[in-house]
């Protein structure tokens, strides 16, 4: 029961701030180990830890880390929560990064389960957390099962169900292994079907992350260097008027967010705080903080003044972008050309001018096409609708490869099925049909997942 | 001491009665007798000790590790085997170690007369050759067996291993006969007692093929089917040691298109279409009449003529079992290959007979009803030579153990695929007769035949049926694994040309950097051998096959490792047998009945059992909490 467990506890969607939840053993090594800031080990319990979420050096986000010691806290066992901006992108970011690293994604409720089997409450309390975490969510939950249904769920059921007619030819196979009436499964059968539920699986999980983005939203981050004009293109894109930009001052996780709805998707612009209050006066981010930016975004609107000169800054930036969906856009094309690009290959450019709306609606017809928002609406694809299908269906690609690179290395048909078989697990998983092995869940699955 | 009758002095008392002298008694009373323990068996008739009812076999798919698991923990039926087979074959060669199943063609005359010399020259063990027809209880504890005639013998525990001679009833087409095997008497009575003192009896049902005689078979027709050319045994203890080429072989027929329409026509004469039979058959061993109802597509179907024995002429015909009348089955089998003018001996049969129901068991196979009474093989709803003898091995250690004030030996489902068979047994039920299967298994990778005397050997050492000889043996194997282990991790192969060069002639890639050769044999293509020249030391084969299983197979291992770990956590949670289910709050009332009759030994097995939520689970754990606490 001891493994780490981890899982975001905030309601997934906007918010300023987003907590993520681990406990077990373990756990505060795990997170320290991706943590810029203080040595969480070595911290007092019940502390508040300042400092960056890294993957591999490089910063995902700024954080506030909570670090709880065993047993005074609420699973009993060590747990440490991260505070992170609410950004969907973020969150999910660090969730990943938990679960690559050891963390198990926690089932509903486990949490709680945790603490009622280690003794911190009883049933009846537990009932009571219940209660506190209200229906609402609850529906919620109900709900993001309720929408797997239809092709999806007959698309999973079909791998489940094709799976297990491997595995139970697999089997008939060992123990009847004289019987020539029966098909003897081979590598070559196992290969096509596994090749075949990859495919579709990462289809259907690259659909469901797009759509995530629709429903979430686009993360949009201007970059470019001071004074180029990204307040302005900003506000232009936010309605001078209308700007929606919200601002909780006093802690230093100050996020600031403005957002504009584009085809009914919504554009949450990262950092608009520090757009807007640094345009005008001496701009104190340097690349560094642009690079970061663009690491957060879905898509980067990259920003040249029409009137200078490339500079080894903007260079840099440009080489940045190359894996990214981004913009180009050079602003105060009614000033002077000074600007040479001729040499670098920018996607997407468009020119804009600092006083009127000129570019303004083709950057936004930019942005549709490159999010194929049109078609996505128009087509009816199969796609899972929550994080916890999404890491589900994640949890299965590695295991898919496994049965693959045993098939190419010729590992026999009866290793390669223990995979076959915990693939199938997972998929009934996201089912909601089995939660594996799980002792005590249906109770608890009420809950929803985190607490 | 064979003993045809006995004078019963007012002192006789045994420790342990085992009343049937098959697979399951000759585990049970060899492992009390050696344990030293005054043992009696009491058995129809001694010429049918450790008698062979139907497939000349031991062994096979999960069957033939659990005969190497009997080995490991001291038990007789390898070894007997190694002492009387026609034919050895490893199967699942083309597949994964976990699943390589050793299998025998048994001389069924040698093996018999091999186990019977062992049991009739066993120190402390009885045998009396007699029917036992009823049980003496006193408060629930068992106190004396009754025999026909009347006569009560005394025992401190009795290990039951009747087979298929509870109310045993022979059929063939509308014929029925009450019977057990070859004509022999059933036990009339012995169900009647056990039900009495309060056992659920359940009918089931199992079946034979025909035997026909070896001369009338044109064997031209078939093809052979020979014994491996590589020399293997069932036992740890023995090095194998006969001539390859005199194995005797069997052979490979098909069913034709006539076979399919006689037996179709005549569907309604068989005991089974015709309604006769009220017991409930093995699902994975149907009749021939079966699979052409069943699988009515298939145009013919696989038979493997089989060799009974040496010494006379019966050839076993596997695949072909029928509950048909004489008449048909003449027809049936002159419908096949080579056997036009075959000749049968002994016709094909059915067999019903009483079972108890083994949720009445607890997993040391004593039974919850009466105190010091064990049951083990097909009175508990099993089948299969193998599955009979390692519950009696079970059955026996454990009646010996109780005597001794020791705690039963429990296997667990990562330990052996003994443990996997009993704890289904005592947590699922059967319903019809009970096969083991590799399926059965969850962690079969864990549950390999190379390593049953590693997973067992000690508890077999521990109990006191594996001598000091035999497990100083052992421990050197254990030795020279690690020292091996050892080796290969400190032997590096630098990347020179010559080396290179050869590995390429393998199909392996060239080194870049030096390597040693544990890492090197994680790569597919290299084999053991192929790395052999660069380690001066000799090793013997099983030590270099469990080395190079280990490094092979490492990922998978530890997927299954980590998954057991998980497991033991819930068995470790222990449920006392006084627990009354009924006081615990909240439980679903299936859920008390069930837990209430299956009574868990822990909250591991209690979760396997069907109709326990895992809500029902939280509860009990609740309950648990509570009452610990207070």
């Amino acid at each position: 029961m001891n493994d780490i467990i981890v899982a975001i506890s905030t309601s997934l969607g906007k918010g300023a701030i987003s907590i993520i939840r681990l406990s077990g053993e373990g756990c505060i090594q795990l997170v320290n180990n991706h943590f810029k800031g203080k040595n969480l080990t070595k911290v007092d319990s019940h502390t508040i830890n300042y400092g960056y979420i890294i993957d591999n050096s490089k910063i995902i986000d700024q954080v506030l880390i909570s670090v709880m010691k065993a047993p005074k806290t609420y699973t009993r066992e060590d747990v440490v929560e991260i505070n992170c901006h609410g950004g969907i992108a973020a969150t999910n970011k660090i969730l990943e990064l938990m679960i690559l690293n050891g963390a198990r994604l926690a089932e509903p409720g486990e949490f709680t389960k945790r603490a009622f089997l280690n003794g911190r409450i009883d049933l009846v309390e537990a009932e009571a957390v219940m209660d506190l975490i209200n229906s609402k969510t609850e529906k919620a939950r109900i709900q993001s099962v309720n929408q797997l249904e239809g092709r999806l769920t007959n698309i999973i059921r079909k791998f489940r169900q094709e799976l297990l007619e491997l595995l139970a030819n697999i089997e008939v196979n060992i123990d009847y292994p004289e019987y020539e009436d029966i098909e003897v499964v081979t590598i070559d059968n196992i290969k096509d079907k596994v090749k075949e539920m990859n495919t579709s699986l990462n289809n259907i999980i690259k659909e469901s992350e797009n759509r995530k983005i629709i429903k979430d939203g686009i993360n949009v981050a201007i970059v470019g260097r001071p004074n180029v004009g990204k307040s302005s293109i900003l506000n232009k894109l936010l309605g001078e008027n209308k700007a929606i930009v919200t601002d909780i001052a006093g802690t230093t996780r100050d996020i600031v967010e403005g957002s504009i709805t584009l085809n009914g998707i919504e554009l949450n612009f990262i950092d608009t705080a520090g757009i807007r209050n640094t345009e005008d006066v001496v701009e104190k981010y340097g690349v560094e903080k642009s690079i970061e930016e663009i690491n957060k975004a879905d898509l980067v609107i990259f920003v040249l003044n029409n009137n200078e000169e490339l500079t080894n800054d903007d260079i840099e930036l440009i080489n940045k972008l190359k894996n990214k969906k981004y913009i180009t856009v050079i602003n105060k094309k009614d000033l002077e050309q000074k600007l040479d690009i001729s040499k670098y290959e920018l996607n997407n450019v468009i020119y804009t001018d600092t006083i009127s709306m000129d570019g303004i609606e083709s950057l936004k017809d930019k942005i549709i096409e490159l999010f194929n928002l049109e078609e996505i609406e128009q087509n009816d694809v199969d796609i899972f609708t929550s994080t916890r299908q999404i890491t589900l269906a994640k949890e299965c690609l590695p295991i898919l490869k496994d049965v693959e690179e045993g098939v190419i290395n010729n590992v026999p048909v009866d290793m390669v099925s223990i995979d076959i078989k915990r693939i199938w697990t997972l998929l009934g998983e996201i089912l909601g049909e089995n939660y594996s092995e799980e002792l005590i869940d249906q109770l608890f699955s009420q809950f929803c997942l985190g607490k | 001491m064979l003993y045809n009758t006995i004078d019963f002095g007012s002192d006789i008392m045994y420790d342990v009665i085992v009343i049937g002298g098959g697979h399951a008694g000759c585990e049970a009373s060899l492992a009390s007798a050696r344990l030293g323990k005054k043992t009696l068996l009491i058995t129809g008739k001694i010429k049918n000790i450790a008698d062979m009812p139907c497939n000349p076999s031991i062994g096979g798919p999960a069957k033939g590790i659990i005969v190497r698991e009997i080995d490991a923990l001291g038990g007789e039926m390898a070894k007997n085997i190694d002492k009387s087979f026609l034919q050895m074959k490893m199967l699942n060669t083309k597949k994964g170690p976990a699943v390589r199943a050793l299998r025998a063609q048994a001389d069924k005359v040698t093996y018999q007369k091999e186990m019977q010399d062992t049991i009739l020259n066993q120190k402390n063990l009885e045998v009396l050759e007699a029917m036992a027809e009823d049980l003496e209880v006193v408060d629930n504890k068992f106190k004396a067996v009754v025999l026909a005639d009347g006569t009560q013998i005394e025992g401190k525990s009795v290990v039951i291993t009747t087979g298929t001679y509870l109310k045993g009833m022979v059929l063939y087409g509308d014929t029925k006969i009450s019977s057990g095997p070859h004509d022999e008497k059933p036990s009339l009575h012995l169900s009647d007692a056990l039900k009495r003192i309060g056992f659920t009896i359940k009918r089931l049902k199992t079946g034979t093929p025909p035997r026909i005689k070896k001369d009338t078979i044109d064997f031209s027709k078939a093809t052979i089917q020979p014994g491996d050319k590589e020399l293997y045994n069932f036992s740890f203890s023995n090095t194998p040691n006969y001539n390859p080429d005199e194995q005797i072989p069997c052979h490979l027929i098909y069913t034709t298109p006539e076979t399919h329409k006689i037996i179709k026509e005549n569907l309604t004469k068989s005991s089974m279409y015709g309604g006769y039979v009220e017991g409930v058959g093995p699902r994975y061993c149907p009749s021939i009449e079966d699979k052409i109802v069943k699988f009515a597509d298939k145009e013919r179907h696989q038979i493997f003529l089989e060799p009974e024995s040496l010494y006379y002429d019966d050839i076993y015909i596997q695949g072909f079992s029928t509950s048909m009348p004489r008449d048909i089955q003449e027809k049936m089998v002159h419908s096949l290959p080579g056997l036009e003018h075959a000749e049968i001996v002994k016709y094909a049969y059915a067999i019903e007979y009483d079972a108890i129901d083994s949720l009445q068991l607890k997993p040391s196979l004593e039974s919850k009803i009466v105190e010091n009474l064990y049951t083990a093989g097909q009175i508990n709803g099993t089948s299969g030579y193998e599955e009979a003898a390692g519950q009696g091995l079970i059955a026996g250690i454990n009646a010996a153990r109780k005597i001794d004030g020791k705690e039963p030996i429990v296997l667990k489902r990562n330990e052996a695929y003994i443990g996997v068979l009993i704890d289904d047994l005592v947590t699922k039920g059967v319903i019809d007769p009970y096969r083991l299967l590799t399926s059965r298994a969850e962690y079969r990778l864990l549950l390999r035949h190379d390593n049953a005397n590693i997973r067992l050997m000690k508890y077999g050492y521990d109990i006191g049926l594996i001598d000091k000889k035999e497990y100083k043996k052992f421990e050197r194997l254990l030795r020279d694994i690690e020292l091996l282990k050892e080796l290969l991790k400190t032997i590096k192969i630098t990347p020179k040309e010559e080396t290179n060069n050869y590995l390429e002639s393998l199909g392996s890639a060239k080194l870049l950097d030096s390597i040693t050769l544990y890492d090197l044999l994680k790569r597919p293509e290299i084999e053991f051998e192929s790395i052999k020249k660069y380690i001066e030391e000799d090793f013997d084969k099983d030590v270099i096959e469990q080395v190079v299983i280990n490094i092979k197979y490492d990922g998978y291992i530890s997927k299954e490792n980590k998954e057991v770990e998980k497991m033991l956590e819930y068995e470790k949670i222990l449920l006392s047998e006084d627990l009354d289910y009924s006081k615990v709050p909240n439980l679903a009332k299936e859920a008390v009945q069930k837990l209430n009759e299956i009574k868990p030994i822990n909250v591991g097995q209690a979760l396997r059992i069907s109709g326990v939520n895992p809500a029902d689970i939280t509860m009990l754990l609740l309950y648990l909490k509570r009452n610990r606490n207070e």
